[in-house]
């Protein structure tokens, strides 16, 4: 009786499944893919599990975004449907989710999907596929090839023009320097560790120590203790939040008296500063392209007060002392400027279009002074980037607004 | 030399937190003669729980029983709802009853508590020693440690029902036949697990920071540790885990080029290479198998 | 495909399960002719499925089935270590990468056929795998699962070490064309990478099964059952061991270097412990010693985790880790296990009619 039970289950799930496969090979070409009078389809692809969930942050963010634009009235009178997947930072299921979003749910374009091997994984599936992979949440370098990949384009500035203004900074304001590198065994890092090395030109050689760190590691005491033994008076750490904040409290406790630099991406007073310690980050160098919430010199700014207010209405259980939510929010306000721009014709043709012709446009998280710009042959919508140093209360920005130049070549 | 005596006090700082994670290893294999992956997902459980009970302003000394208390009966009802449902289910079952468990706790603690870092603040104040290559924190987390040690060690040997667990673990069957009652032993088990597990991520998290993924490396090297040492000695947990954090950065430090980089494949080849001569680790027992 | 069961189970049957791995032996020879006949029955009906799906299924579907029977290629080769010779591994996500590495190595690098790729994966990964089984010959339950775990952990890191990053292309990764298929085949590349993989997969299949049902294969499980008796009795356990080790690498490894193929892109991120653990799980729910619950195995591992996303985002991995949780309670042994309890059944109930 069990067996037959068993069998007939068997037949009924194949019944299922062969039911299913028919049904999903019915696929209808449109024009606008991905678009109806109503409704605008845009795919996306975060690790919402695995070791990189952090991550994760930004797309919830981004996800709150659209609703308040659709409980706004959409864009152009067409709701956002925003398609979220899970790859856990694993480019094999990325592949999969960028199949399941431009192959069966037809979404418009793929938007912001997270990470480098995950962009790696599927940037050659997606040109094949004339579909747009746009805003990539990653600073490598490789996602503005317009001539080899041109559906592709990032958003933030890359990691290696970071590095170049770094680099350029030093060779110029301390010429005397012995410097210090500890890095992320990752494309991150070593992408800013060669920007650096490019920016300080000749004098590349000022690098006397280097120490790479695998995120795998629980702590980087060893790395830190390594590199002031080697007599560096600039400390740089191309770190992720954790590991920077670790960087700075154990530099401090052993007493290194060096100037300090950390990377864009681990500059957040509240997620970074404050758990290292405000006085051991006093003195503190970095670039920013968007305001910190923390920083009370934007108390008063109206851009940081209606990302308040929309944190607070739209997602009140997301963390306002980290970053991502400021990422997430201007990345989607970037999105949906290209989406009103493409107007009705939402081919993804006119939409790719629309994002490489971007003529400064600003955001009002950007720092005063600074727009995004592309072209046919620019695929770096943010290029600039201002130098800041921490007063052991909030950041200062000095110097004039800098642009990478790695962009548009 | 400096660079050197640098190194090896750094790496007795953060074996430390190995040793720590170690002991508590060893103590669920004491209990269930399996490693438990899920483990560390429930000392950072733990310790999030902790953090919330500090944040709604309850006070520190009243902070770690609650946590520790709270974490044995979280141990023992896991071992009562969860596991014990599986019976004897072969052991690759339970392997994947906790990868299952890993699954779900590491999941929750994100969706409750987010994955930004927070810092936690450590129960022995700041300040460090040694110019600052070991802080107090870390000296206290080792003091800790020891004292965790000898209860266990005076556990295990003199207390009626230390030895009963033993018994329980090592020979079900006989065991019961002399009166033990097996099941609760191996809850019990759970529970002190668990509860050392509490104490190693209240200790560990005022250095990592806490978040949700805390514990992914963390207990790989409590494992690599307690599998140094031999599962079946407590010492050889901590010692092992100490040993693990010393070559580790020795290694780092000074192998050129590539050193760096293999930080945790020179640590782990180096604990194969003593499993080959010594397969139940430096103070394990050698257990004869009959036919 | 059940020509063989009799002897097998007659082997598993007579020795019954003393090691550490429970495996699941099949019924008793008596129902064996009657079970076989339903067993190829479903067989054939599979197969059947398997052939039509392709002409049926839209190319995301096709692309996900022929993921599964990649990781179901991977699992059999689990399990001929595991199910059939008793030793664990943690570690079999490294041989996929191995595999896989060698595959996108040799298409990038030297400009190899795709096809070629696949037995040099095999062969190396034979190689790795053997000289793995060598000190790993000393270790037994936990341990060895720690050394197979550090493996696991430790061969993403090697991938991107930076002495090698001429080959391995480091933390960037290669990039892989997809083959287009041969002969004028009226296919499109999806298509033809599934019914290769199929095809691939079921000669891996067969090998196993007349593995199993071979003296080397009676060796393997005596030494599962109780290593020292068959020491006693003349069986060279350490070369087995190492065999054993060596023959599940290959599979793994052409498994990998399948992936590779078909994903197009390899980076260490592709291989980190998690695939290990995956197949692990996968091996556990098809049934430990059961070779057709690979597939199921594969199944799972490439379709639950999207079920659980359907079911929860923020909680993804909750949802999958009580599906586990749940399959162990529903089915401890696995569906090789459900199978071969619901089979003893059905052939009590038959003697007692």
């Amino acid at each position: 009786m069990h067996m037959r039970r068993n069998i007939l289950k068997y037949v009924g799930a194949g019944l299922v499944v062969s039911s299913s496969l028919a049904f999903a090979s019915i696929s209808q070409a449109a024009d606008m893919p991905g678009v109806t009078d109503t409704e605008i389809k845009i795919g996306n692809i975060a690790p919402y599990s695995g070791p990189a969930s952090a991550y994760s942050t930004i797309a919830k963010t981004i996800s709150a975004y659209f609703d308040k634009v659709n409980e706004e009235g959409g864009i152009n009178g067409r709701k956002v449907n925003f398609l979220s997947y899970d790859d856990g930072y694993s480019p094999p299921k990325a592949v999969e989710q960028a199949r399941k979003l431009v192959e069966s749910d037809e979404a418009l374009l793929i938007f912001q999907s997270l990470g480098t091997p995950s962009n790696s994984a599927i940037e050659k599936y997606m040109n094949m596929k004339k579909v747009p992979q746009l805003l990539v949440a990653t600073g490598a370098t490789k996602f503005g090839d317009p001539e080899n990949f041109p559906w592709t384009m990032g958003w933030q500035p890359n990691y290696q023009s970071e590095g170049i203004i770094y680099g350029r900074w030093i060779a110029a304001e301390m010429p005397d320097a012995k410097i210090a590198v500890m890095y992320q065994n990752d494309d991150f890092g070593k992408d800013l560790l060669n920007g650096l090395k490019t920016g300080l030109g000749d004098k590349a050689d000022m690098v006397i120590a280097e120490a790479s760190y695998e995120v795998a590691e629980p702590v980087v005491d060893s790395q830190v203790v390594k590199l002031k033994a080697s007599g560096a008076d600039v400390f740089i750490s191309f770190s992720t939040p954790k590991f920077a904040a670790q960087g700075i409290k154990k530099a401090h406790e052993i007493g290194w008296d060096a100037t300090q630099i950390v990377a864009n991406v681990s500059n957040s007073v509240g997620a970074v500063l404050t758990p290292a310690g405000l006085e051991a980050s006093e003195g503190l160098i970095s670039t920013a392209y968007l305001k910190d919430m923390q920083d009370p010199q934007w108390a008063d700014d109206q851009g940081v007060k209606d990302w308040n207010a929309f944190m607070d209405k739209y997602y009140a259980d997301g963390d306002k002392l980290s970053s991502f939510t400021t990422y997430g929010y201007s990345v989607a306000q970037t999105m949906v400027h290209i989406l009103e721009q493409a107007g009705d014709d939402l081919t993804r043709e006119n939409v790719l279009k629309q994002a490489a012709s971007m003529k400064d446009v600003t955001l009002p998280l950007f720092l005063p002074g600074m727009s995004m710009n592309t072209s046919d042959t620019d695929y770096f919508p943010i290029e600039q980037m201002q130098l800041m140093k921490f007063n052991g209360e909030r950041w200062e920005n000095f110097g004039e607004i800098i642009s990478g130049e790695v962009g548009g070549n | 030399m400096e660079l050197l005596a640098q190194q090896l006090i750094t790496g007795i700082a953060t074996g430390g937190i190995y040793a720590c994670m170690a002991l508590a290893v060893v103590m669920i294999y004491q209990a269930i003669h399996h490693l438990n992956f899920a483990q560390g997902e429930m000392a950072m459980f733990s310790t999030f729980i902790a953090w919330q009970m500090l944040a709604w302003g309850v006070p520190y000394w009243l902070v770690i029983p609650l946590t520790v208390a709270l974490s044995f009966v979280g141990g023992v009802a896991i071992e009562r709802l969860v596991i014990r449902p599986l019976g004897d289910a072969p052991v690759l079952s339970h392997i994947v009853v906790f990868i299952g468990l890993f699954a779900i706790i590491n999941s929750l603690a994100g969706f409750i508590w987010d994955f930004t870092i927070k810092p936690f603040p450590s129960p022995f104040g700041e300040g460090s020693q040694f110019g600052g290559l070991i802080s107090n924190h870390q000296i206290g987390m080792i003091a800790v440690t020891m004292a965790v040690l000898v209860m266990l060690f005076l556990f295990f040997q003199y207390t009626r029902v230390g030895l009963a667990m033993r018994a329980a673990a090592e020979n079900p069957a006989s065991a019961r036949l002399v009166g033990i009652r097996v099941g609760w032993m191996i809850a019990l088990g759970w529970g002190m697990a668990s509860a050392i597990g509490a104490i190693a991520g209240i200790l560990i998290a005022p250095i990592v920071f806490l978040e949700p993924n805390m514990m992914l490396s963390i207990l790989l090297y409590g494992f690599a540790g307690a599998v140094l040492g031999g599962l079946t000695s407590p010492t050889g947990a901590v010692f092992g885990g100490f040993m693990v954090g010393i070559i580790e950065n020795l290694a780092g430090t000074y192998i050129p080029e590539i050193g760096g980089e293999l930080k945790l494949p020179i640590a782990l080849f180096l604990i194969v290479t003593v499993l080959v001569f010594k397969p139940t680790g430096l103070f394990g027992r050698t257990v004869v198998q009959r036919v | 495909m059940s020509v063989n069961t009799t002897t097998t189970d007659g082997s598993q049957a007579a020795t019954g399960s003393a090691g550490s791995v429970k495996a699941v032996s099949l019924p008793k020879p008596a129902a064996a002719s009657s079970n076989a006949k339903i067993m190829r029955t479903a067989g054939i009906v599979l197969l059947i499925m398997g052939l039509a799906a392709p002409f049926m299924a839209g190319n995301f579907l096709i692309f996900q089935l022929t993921m599964m029977l990649i990781y179901g290629i991977a699992i059999l080769g689990l399990n001929i270590l595991t199910g059939i010779n008793g030793q664990f591994s943690l570690g079999h996500g490294a041989f996929y990468a191995v595999g896989a590495y060698t595959a996108a190595i040799m298409m990038d690098q030297f400009g190899v056929g795709y096809l070629w790729t696949l037995p040099v994966a095999g062969i190396i990964c034979f190689i790795v795998g053997f000289l793995f089984g060598l000190p790993a010959l000393r270790l037994e339950g936990v341990y060895l699962a720690l050394a197979t775990f550090a493996l696991a952990v430790v061969t993403p890191q090697l991938f991107k070490l930076s002495p090698f990053e001429h080959w391995t292309s480091g933390v960037m990764g290669i990039v892989i064309s997809k083959p287009e298929a041969p002969f004028g085949l009226p296919l499109n590349p999806d298509q033809w990478l599934y019914f290769l993989t199929l095809a691939i997969g079921l000669l891996a299949y067969v090998c196993a099964r007349n593995l199993v049902a071979s003296r080397t294969g009676r060796a393997l499980m005596a030494i599962r059952d109780n290593p020292i008796a068959a020491g006693s009795m003349g069986v060279n356990t350490a070369l087995f061991k190492s065999l054993a080790f060596g023959v599940s690498a290959l599979y793994t490894g052409v498994a990998g270097a399948l992936g590779a193929i078909v994903v197009q892109y390899i980076s260490p991120d592709s291989f980190t412990f998690t695939l290990s653990v995956a197949l692990v799980v996968g091996l556990v729910v098809g049934g430990v010693g059961w070779l057709p619950g690979a597939l199921f195995g594969g199944a799972f591992i490439m379709f639950v985790p999207n079920i659980a996303e359907e079911l929860s985002k923020g909680l993804s991995g909750a949802v999958y880790g009580a599906i586990m949780i749940l399959m162990m309670y529903a089915i401890p042994t696995g569906l090789g296990g459900l199978l071969k309890a619901a089979l003893t059944a059905l052939s009590k109930r038959s003697k007692t009619r």
